[in-house]
């Protein structure tokens, strides 16, 4: 459909991480919109049973079942953008739909789940509710049209994943596995999962601020996901959210960091305002311009250490009035322009 | 509606308060937050350990933490002139599990455990345990706890239940033999039985079954004793000598995670002490509105914007700049107090502290301690 080159081009699971607060399911959310353009079907799955996709776009609390949420977005030339599809899966959903799929079973999983098997999996051994969490996100993106029509059925599914401390455990599923079980049918689907895990169709992005532990995770989480799987499951893009623009350029913010600009240039120019300087408002104002101008600063100096990764990266703007709809699209056509989809 | 205000310092003076946990969802600067309540109380006085999880590296080494070894160590450097002392423990969670089965089996039964590949995959939600140890040593008169950073930030309420539920499930009974299960519950269960061992034995197979049943066997005692103590520090959260402290940042997510567990707490019968509102943005220029701001970034621009022969740079760069980074603070700031309002109004008897953002994370006991400060001045 597009020729237009992207830095993900091939990849068909796309795995979002990031630290708590960073804001994962807005980008996840935002890549999806981004990947589906004309034509291309995208698939955005959450995990945690937060509801978070929900209440981006607006709409009732999502099922297990894959539904329509938003239009992707547009391109100038080829018109509205694909469908995107969203679902919720939970471990208990997922086992019931592997029974049925796999061995026709769904009653008896149903069965399974009064018994406890659930609680079971995720008290006793959580390594088997992640395989079948992730499987779901596998087979949706493996998935074909029919037996005459080969193609996708997805052209790309977008996962809202557990955060960057867990991430490396939650993926690795056949090691997880292969300790709990050697032979069998839950370890051949193990391995089937980690196959597309372990190919270059799965990219594993990271979300992260420009803030000091949130960066530390970010490197970290990649150089767990390095040490234990050996460079097999690849590390995407390094997705930078909520960055903060620079109000001051080159000699004036490093004056500002270090405060010495000068109090009453800025007073003159409040007064030309038409806003009088009482009880030191220049001077308050001053103030917040060194934070400002500090703040600045830290980024930078967190931008660098991301870049010391190697990773491709993306930034995307802070939205002072919070996430809607609309800043969605406006975060998905950043991530567009920049090649991220 | 203006809340009321959290009185961090009677909490931690009071000598009943014998546990504080913080509970919130992740990135919310709960461990932080840990950290000063702990350190402030150890300087005023008392005897205080913080009990963390994989808590950030700087932010433990700021502690004098560098090996994760689940003993409490003690924090140099803290103020002790009150006769206070700090200490501080990363919490390993395996470690944790297999001194307790070390502790509560025989050696045989022990090394079979240990073995076992179910054990090795162990789910991380056993904090409440080494909480409950640490409070019967008495070696601390205050212990300060963060949540461990799960899935829902509720799992360590949670887990003695699910303990208790798997345990005295119908699964466990049949995985134990039918023996145990009883006549009258098998022929209730035989129509099903043949259908649902099919099933297991599809999902898991045979190998893994045999290993489930093995494991469970062997901790069927000793599991026992296991969830009579969770069970016990269950109760023990439940005692008036325990503070909860739910921490949030203002943003919608973290605030109605906080909403959340308000209502849990209060649900279990939770002794809540307040909420940390953390990483709150203020304008110490406050009276210039984010409006009036902008409206004056723009005339400004405006003003430099003829062209002025020999006029290289715009004269009001500055003041601009100035302007309209203001307007953009007092926006957000405007913007986290409407959702703050919103977690107030719903809950207007919880009282509220307000940690105003810092300029850079905190990593080390100077800055722990003006995040402690600023805990205990609230609007006085």
């Amino acid at each position: 459909m597009t020729t237009r080159d992207t830095d993900w081009d091939g990849v068909r699971l796309h795995v979002v991480t990031g630290k708590g607060g960073t804001g994962k399911t807005t980008v996840a959310a935002a890549m999806a919109l981004a990947l589906a353009t004309a034509g291309h079907k995208v698939l955005l799955i959450e995990v945690e049973g937060r509801q978070g996709i929900a209440r981006l776009f607006d709409c009732p609390p999502l099922p297990y079942e894959e539904r329509k949420v938003a239009i992707g977005l547009g391109t100038q030339g080829t018109g509205q953008g694909g469908d995107v599809y969203a679902l919720a899966v939970d471990p208990e959903g997922a086992l019931l739909d592997y029974l049925e799929m796999f061995y026709n079973l769904r009653r008896a999983g149903k069965a399974l789940t009064r018994l406890g098997v659930v609680d079971f999996a995720t008290t006793i051994a959580p390594g088997l509710s992640d395989v079948l969490v992730t499987g779901k996100a596998t087979e949706a993106a493996r998935r074909r049209v029919n037996r005459r029509d080969d193609s996708h059925v997805y052209h790309a599914v977008v996962m809202d994943a557990p955060p960057t401390g867990r991430i490396s455990r939650f993926l690795d599923v056949s090691t997880e596995v292969s300790g709990l079980a050697k032979v069998g049918p839950i370890r051949t689907h193990a391995d089937t999962v980690a196959r597309v895990i372990r190919s270059p169709q799965t990219a594993v992005h990271f979300v992260t601020t420009l803030e000091e532990m949130p960066v530390q995770e970010t490197l970290d989480g990649i150089a767990e996901l390095r040490d234990r799987t050996g460079d097999a499951i690849r590390p995407g893009g390094i997705f930078i959210n909520m960055a903060r623009p620079a109000m001051l350029q080159g000699a004036d913010l490093a004056a500002a960091a270090s405060g010495s600009l000068d109090v009453t240039e800025l007073a003159v120019g409040l007064k030309a305002a038409g806003i009088s300087d009482n009880h030191g408002l220049a001077a308050d104002l001053m103030t917040e311009l060194r934070e400002h101008a500090q703040q600045i600063a830290l980024q930078d100096r967190e931008r660098e250490e991301l870049l010391t990764s190697g990773r491709p990266h993306y930034e995307l703007p802070m939205i002072p009035d919070g996430i809607d709809l609309a800043s969605l699209y406006q975060l998905a056509a950043a991530l567009r322009q920049q090649g991220a989809a | 509606m203006n809340p009321v205000r959290l009185d961090m310092d009677r909490i931690i003076d009071d000598r009943r308060t014998r546990i504080i946990v913080c509970c919130g969802s992740g990135g919310v600067g709960k461990t932080t937050a840990a950290a000063a309540i702990g350190l402030r109380a150890a300087e005023r006085g008392r005897q205080a350990c913080v009990l963390t999880v994989d808590p950030a590296r700087r932010l433990a080494q700021s502690m004098g933490l560098t090996s994760l070894d689940n003993t409490p160590r003690r924090v140099d450097g803290v103020e002790t002139a009150n006769g206070g002392s700090l200490y501080a423990m990363m919490l390993d969670m395996k470690r944790t599990f297999d001194e307790i089965v070390e502790a509560h089996a025989d050696p045989d039964r022990a090394t079979q455990i240990l073995a076992n590949p179910f054990y090795q995959s162990l789910s991380s939600s056993f904090a409440m345990e080494k909480l409950g140890q640490l409070r019967h040593a008495d070696e601390w008169d205050l212990i300060v706890v963060d949540t461990p950073p799960s899935r829902s930030a509720l799992d360590f309420l949670d887990a003695p239940q699910r303990l208790g539920r798997f345990l005295d499930g119908r699964l466990i009974r049949l995985l134990t033999g039918p023996a145990k299960a009883g006549m009258s519950y098998m022929k209730v269960l035989n129509a099903g039985f043949a259908m649902m061992t099919s099933a297991l034995t599809k999902i898991l197979g045979t190998q893994v079954l045999k290993d489930a049943q093995t494991f469970v066997t062997a901790l069927d005692t000793m599991f026992g004793g296991f969830r009579e103590r969770a069970e016990g520090t269950y109760q023990l959260l439940q005692a008036p000598g325990t503070a909860f402290l739910v921490v949030a940042a203002p943003e919608p997510d973290a605030l109605r995670e906080a909403s959340y567990f308000v209502e849990r707490l209060d649900a279990e019968r939770m002794p809540l002490a307040g909420l940390i509102l953390n990483r709150v943005h203020t304008s110490p220029a406050g009276r210039l509105s984010a409006a009036r701001s902008m409206a004056a970034a723009e005339t400004l621009e405006m003003h430099d914007r003829p062209n002025e022969p020999g006029v290289a740079a715009p004269r009001y760069a500055i003041a601009t700049a100035a302007l309209r980074m203001h307007a953009d603070r007092m926006q957000l700031s405007k913007r986290e107090r409407r959702l703050a309002e919103h977690f107030t109004s719903a809950h207007p008897a919880i009282p509220v502290a307000e940690v105003v953002a810092q300029p850079e994370d905190v990593h080390d006991l100077a800055g722990l301690r003006v995040i402690g400060t600023i805990l205990s001045r609230q609007g006085s």
